[in-house]
């Protein structure tokens, strides 16, 4: 039977999704500035920006509506619920790529440090689990969405990887410090983004099949 | 928590049509359990089988079995009346006799002879007051019964039925005939009495089971589809058919 209520799921998710990949245009933007050695790409990310955080309210006000009119429950209730956490997580990975744009800004004003080898390879990595984490929620997929999970250590790999390889620069001559922690924040901006991409994926797989997967809540639960 | 009523593969017909197909549950000891489903699906059917209200409908037949605190109730030497008084019944409109406040209380104790004269008020007093009418009619227990409010008519049903200490209470649809504020009284009546009583429920209205009990159970076309823990079903039931119905895109 078709419900006028999957009608305003549907436009729900339409504004979910709209919102997601604006935050992944964003995180991409704010690294080709970054390895491109040019703002204007930063000023589109403020742009996007207002958007972001625009549908996080808008997406808010119409969960909260359809709780009040509908009373969800079952599958419709988890897709709610989770659609105001994904908003949040979205809304701060977007906040990730403003904070990229800032230490790239930084960046700018002074020759390159080194080339840039790493730091690109872990943007690919996390855009790619911003895209799958959202491509997972679209499909209902939560055999991709564990996919993001176990990305997520590789991430963490990469982090450590720039980070041991600038302290090394910061031995050696103390005027790369400032560069050198400016990009080491960069990839910590990165490593936050995948956690919110991780996040998303637990959502996704609470929603598509009721299990709670966030800190090894099932295995707690039996015990 | 323990069980006090099991349900073991029960089957019943109205002439060929087959009404409950090889159900099995059981009831939790001092729970709620709500009964949910579509008209027709047999949830009304299975309520009235446990105190046998469906005998003496031409036809009618049932075969496995329900044990109440081990003793099986379909069994041809139950004693019905004995039965009726372990589990009671709160139908749709509430149906208090023509006859005062006080007597409709009083008469269960009486016919069963379970209470003295002498104790007869204060029987009454307790049954009232545990559906919270006594401070409302305690001026007026004379006044006949059908002058109550709706819900005040099904809660006196009630303390009808508790008047004789039943074991269980079963209810088919006891708010359908009440308005909002009846209906919130009885639910908060239903969490008082799960203190000392079972209570089996069946009802239409999906968010009434939701808000009221422990555990539910999903019946479509005579089968007991999904039985679980309420808020699992609510939340993340596991059968399709159980998702469909209660978020409404069965039918």
């Amino acid at each position: 039977m078709h419900r006028r209520f999957d009608d305003e799921l549907n436009a729900l998710k339409e504004k979910l999704v709209r919102m997601g990949t604006t935050a992944q245009t964003m995180t991409h933007l704010a690294i080709r500035a970054l390895v491109e050695r040019d703002e204007k790409y930063c000023q589109d990310v403020f742009r996007h920006e207002e958007t972001v955080n625009e549908l996080n309210i808008v997406i808010d006000e119409a969960v909260l509506k359809l709780i009040a009119l509908r009373q969800p429950v079952a599958g419709d209730l988890r897709f709610l619920v989770m659609s105001t956490k994904i908003g949040s997580e979205l809304e701060r990975i977007a906040d990730q790529a403003v904070n990229i744009c800032q230490n790239t800004h930084f960046l700018l004003q002074y020759p390159l440090l080194k080339p840039l080898i790493v730091t690109p390879l872990m943007a690919d990595v996390v855009e790619g689990m911003v895209r799958d984490g959202l491509d997972s929620f679209v499909r209902r997929d939560a055999a991709l969405a564990r996919q993001v999970l176990e990305t997520d250590d590789k991430v963490d790999a990469f982090k450590d990887q720039i980070f041991r390889e600038l302290l090394t620069y910061m031995m050696s001559d103390p005027d790369t410090v400032h560069r050198a922690l400016a990009l080491i924040l960069i990839s910590r901006n990165l490593e936050r983004i995948g956690d919110h991409a991780t996040n998303i994926a637990e959502d996704v797989i609470y929603v598509v099949g009721g299990k709670d997967v966030r800190h090894h809540h099932e295995e707690k639960k039996r015990g | 928590m323990n069980s006090i009523l099991e349900i073991k593969n029960v089957n019943a017909y109205y002439g060929v049509f087959h009404a409950l197909k090889s159900v099995s549950m059981s009831v939790r000891e001092r729970a709620i359990t709500a009964i949910i489903g579509p008209s027709g699906c047999g949830k009304s059917t299975l309520v009235r089988s446990i105190n046998r209200m469906n005998d003496h409908i031409p036809g009618w037949t049932i075969s496995g079995e329900m044990l109440l605190d081990g003793e099986n109730l379909l069994d041809r030497k139950c004693d019905l009346i004995n039965l009726r008084k372990r589990a009671g019944m709160v139908f749709q409109r509430p149906n208090p006799f023509p006859i005062s406040v006080f007597e409709n209380v009083a008469y269960g104790p009486r016919i069963h002879g379970t209470v003295s004269r002498r104790e007869l008020p204060a029987v009454v007093e307790k049954s009232l007051r545990a559906t919270g009418l006594w401070d409302e009619v305690k001026d007026r227990l004379d006044t006949i019964a059908l002058r109550l409010s709706p819900e005040q008519q099904q809660r006196l049903c009630i303390s009808r039925l508790v008047a004789v200490e039943p074991e269980v209470l079963l209810m088919d649809e006891p708010c359908s005939a009440l308005d909002p504020a009846g209906i919130q009284k009885i639910e908060e009546l239903m969490q008082e009495l799960k203190k000392n009583y079972t209570i089996v429920i069946v009802t239409h209205n999906m968010h009434q089971a939701a808000r009221v009990s422990d555990e539910t159970g999903f019946m479509l076309l005579g089968d007991l589809v999904e039985f679980g823990d309420t808020v699992q079903i609510f939340e993340a039931p596991r059968d399709t058919r159980t998702e469909e119905y209660i978020t409404g895109r069965y039918g």
